[in-house]
């Protein structure tokens, strides 16, 4: 480097390099860049020590503060659960009829409830609760098993003919197919049709004799006005709420070869305090009674 | 009359000026302004107690509104959500309020600016409120300009270690004061003063207090005019805002020029003389540190001590004042051509003064009428137009609000009677530090009912429901409507609220919607 030149206007050396007569200055980096640099380094050097950082063949190092994200996490999930452990105490201890009589807890418990229902409930349910064809909308105000908040609890927590659980509720409603002719199927759905003034379509001869066959196969668990029974799961057929469809062939098929629809029991799956959110949020939907 | 050789003559040179101009990142050269006295200082020194104590005193003043809203009379409560001042009371989604004040003080800027040129800078920014406190404790503690220079450059002794270690001390005392005082601002005063003593007070109110402690000192002390003049960006501004008829801080040279220290000899020597005898007063008092006599620059924020130190003088050599004055840009060349015969020769301040050695009549001077220019007035008229704007606003902006938002999901529900049922969340906001009884009721949808998750009453078309002072309630309303009023799959109708009293009222337009029906 014995060729160092030295630039004529400021005296200062130059690296060499020169780009049609422009040449460079070999300036000194300024002290406190410096001391900014190095500082860096060794803040970088310590960071990986005190840090998670060196990739190693399937972990990486630990670092010596023993700092990890996901124990953050569980820092702010405790927090979290510390937080809110006087209303959890407050509703895993309380009956689901004293939490709604209560304006906090029921806010909170529907809320944790609402969070619940969007992970457990959903999938047949629909997030807005407002059911589909065999899956019963949880909006309204028709209940076949009872709509008070502790029925619903008792609904939810046990299930639906759900053979796992003893305590499950159970009704099945016979395949009429099997029992009736195909043409007394026809006046008996005909009949059902016109409880709830669906019947315009149907044949009067046939609602008339409907009517008998009713009375004698279908009013011991749909009552004589077919009103339906909560104790059987019986559904009211006179309202305007239709679980499987509310055309002719619909009613018709149910007859002939009714179908069941079976709800898990969630009371081991989700525990007590679980259950009566849900409970609480499914009352709040508008149709709790 | 005095001799001009009898005026005091300072040794003083203007660090900042342009003839002077440093290399960047030279270290600085310090200022020692001297103590300037004249009208206006007085006028400085009002505006100083005036602007401190605003700042000091307010958060201190109390404002009774009842038992249910804190009583600082300005308080900013950033955990509650609420902004109190005075009788006025902002609600976060009444922010604009605040923007229009900075719109409004953005247009007073440029009023003032392009009337009497950066008085902003000169009497009010906080930086130079401050700057000034910071030099009343250093003058107090090492005495005015020279001795300050003496004891600058003298070596350290105990004498020097103790007047250096009382004047950062009691600026740091002035500074943790300023942080102190700005905390205030933002919770109760009284409670927060003992909790910051007995040390209950939350984190951040020591740190802010640290932070502005910092700042303040280093701002006002240790950095000075560099703030001024590096780190604000008014004075590149200010050129825009300025125009030939703004005053600003003036060096009339047309009188001044050719200055001398020995006027008389030179009188006698049959040269020109002009008013400046040199004397470098106006340096020495300038907390910028710059000459006015090169005329107008980017340091000078007009704070006009140089006019008091430079009239003091004329005063004593039994001359005009206003050697520097407040003058326009238009009088100075109007002036200066006077004194050049229209730019033919150099300034001959005989040009500007009669035979009785009077300043003639020829001589233009500021007249108040020019404050009142095309420009000027604009900007008042904007500055007037958003503050009515804002003043209508605040006197007929609501204190009861009604917001409602329709269920989506889903849209509507079929009963087991066929009525049909929308859900909706309704926000009441009571927006006075009172309880308040509020009637929720619905308008048009024939037949149709509410029910509320939560309150125990049967179906109604009107309810009342007690909202807590300064609170927003959100209500489940349920809105049903029996299947043979429903008139379309969507229904326009209106949610009314009304204050119980019957002194406010608010609507909110919904929709109501149905299924297709199928007959």
């Amino acid at each position: 480097m014995s060729d160092k030149e030295i630039d004529e206007v400021t005296g200062v050396s130059t690296t060499g390099h020169e780009w049609d007569g422009i040449r460079e200055l070999d300036n000194p980096m300024p002290r406190w860049w410096l001391i900014v640099f190095y500082a860096s380094i060794v803040w970088a050097a310590a960071y990986t020590i005190a840090y998670p950082a060196w990739p190693l063949v399937s972990t990486a190092t630990s670092g010596l503060l023993g700092y990890s994200s996901r124990g953050d996490v569980k820092a702010e999930l405790a927090a979290a659960q510390a937080a809110r452990a006087d209303y959890v105490a407050a509703v895993s201890t309380m009956t689901v009829d004293d939490i709604l009589a209560d304006d906090g807890l029921r806010t909170f418990a529907a809320s944790a409830g609402a969070a619940a229902f969007k992970v457990n409930c959903v999938q047949c349910h629909g997030s807005g609760a407002q059911g589909a064809p065999g899956y019963p909308n949880l909006n309204d105000d028709e209940w076949l098993w009872g709509g008070s908040a502790d029925e619903i609890r008792q609904s939810i927590a046990h299930g639906i003919r759900f053979a796992e659980d003893s305590e499950t509720r159970v009704s099945e409603m016979p395949a009429f197919g099997e029992i009736l002719e195909p043409k007394e199927i026809t006046q008996v759905a005909s009949f059902v049709a016109s409880l709830s003034s669906k019947g315009e379509d149907a044949d009067a001869e046939d609602i008339a004799a409907g009517k008998e066959i009713f009375a004698q196969n279908c009013a011991a668990c749909h009552g004589e006005d077919g009103k339906g029974n909560r104790e059987l799961g019986a559904p009211d057929l006179t309202d305007a709420i239709w679980f499987y469809g509310s055309s002719l062939p619909d009613i018709a098929a149910q007859v002939r070869a009714p179908k069941h629809g079976v709800m898990p029991a969630w009371q081991a799956r989700l525990g007590d305090t679980t259950v009566k959110e849900l409970a609480v949020y499914v009352h709040s939907l508008g149709g709790g009674e | 009359m005095l001799e001009t050789s009898e005026i005091e003559t300072f040794d003083a040179t203007a660090v900042n000026s342009a003839r002077m101009r440093q290399p960047l990142y030279a270290a600085r050269k310090k200022i020692f302004p001297k103590r300037a006295a004249g009208r206006f200082r007085r006028f400085k020194w009002i505006v100083m107690l005036i602007t401190l104590g605003i700042y000091y005193i307010t958060p201190w003043l109390r404002w009774d509104r009842g038992p249910y809203a804190p009583d600082q009379a300005v308080l900013v409560d950033m955990a509650g959500r609420r902004f109190y001042f005075f009788p006025i009371e902002i609600w976060p989604q009444e922010f604009y309020f605040v923007a229009g004040l900075l719109v409004m003080a953005g247009f007073g800027l440029f009023l003032l600016t392009s009337t009497v040129g950066r008085a902003w800078c000169g009497y009010t920014c906080p930086q130079t409120v401050w700057v000034d406190l910071f030099l009343v404790v250093e003058r107090a503690v090492e005495g005015d300009r020279n001795a300050r220079i003496k004891l600058d450059s003298a070596p350290w002794s105990a004498g020097k270690l103790v007047k250096r270690v009382s004047k950062h001390t009691i600026w740091l005392a002035i500074a943790v004061a300023t942080g102190g005082a700005w905390i205030f601002y933002f919770a109760d005063a009284p409670t927060l003063l003992r909790d910051l003593v007995s040390g209950h007070a939350a984190p951040v109110a020591y740190a802010t207090v640290a932070v502005l402690t910092a700042t303040t000192y280093i701002f006002g002390g240790l950095m000075r005019e560099q703030v001024c003049t590096y780190m604000c960006p008014w004075p590149r501004i200010q050129a825009a805002m300025l125009d030939e008829n703004s005053l600003t801080v003036t060096y009339n040279d047309w009188r001044g020029e050719p200055r001398s220290r020995h006027a008389k000899k030179a009188a006698a020597a049959g040269q020109a003389v002009g008013d400046c005898v040199d004397c470098n007063a106006c340096v020495a008092v300038c907390p910028m540190g710059i000459d006015i006599r090169d005329g107008q620059q980017l340091e000078c924020i007009t704070c006009a001590l140089c006019i008091d130190a430079c009239d003091s003088v004329m005063d004593k050599i039994g001359k005009e004042r206003g050697l520097i004055s407040y003058a326009t840009l238009a009088e100075y060349q109007s002036n200066m051509a006077l004194a050049t015969a229209g730019g033919a020769s150099s300034i001959d301040p005989a040009r500007v003064r009669d035979a009785g050695g009077k300043l003639s009549g020829k001589v233009s001077a500021f007249h108040i009428k020019k404050l009142a220019r095309p420009r000027t007035l604009i900007y008042l008229a904007a500055w007037s137009l958003v503050g009515l704007g804002l003043l209508y606003a605040l006197l007929t902006r609501d204190r009861l609000q009604v917001n409602v938002l329709a269920d989506r999901n889903p849209q509507f529900v079929v009963l087991s009677d066929g009525a049909i049922r929308n859900g909706y969340t309704v926000k009441l906001l009571n927006m006075i530090p009172e309880p308040r009884t509020i009637e929720v009721a619905l308008e048009g949808l024939p037949g149709a009912e509410m029910t509320v998750v939560g309150i125990e009453q049967p179906a109604t078309r009107a309810f009342a429901v007690e909202v807590e002072p300064d609170r927003l309630k959100t209500l489940k309303v349920f809105v049903r409507q029996p299947r043979e009023n429903v008139a379309g799959q969507t229904q326009h109708f209106t949610f009314t609220v009304e204050d119980k009293s019957g002194a406010e009222h608010a609507r909110y337009d919904a929709t109501f919607e149905a299924p297709e029906m199928d007959r």
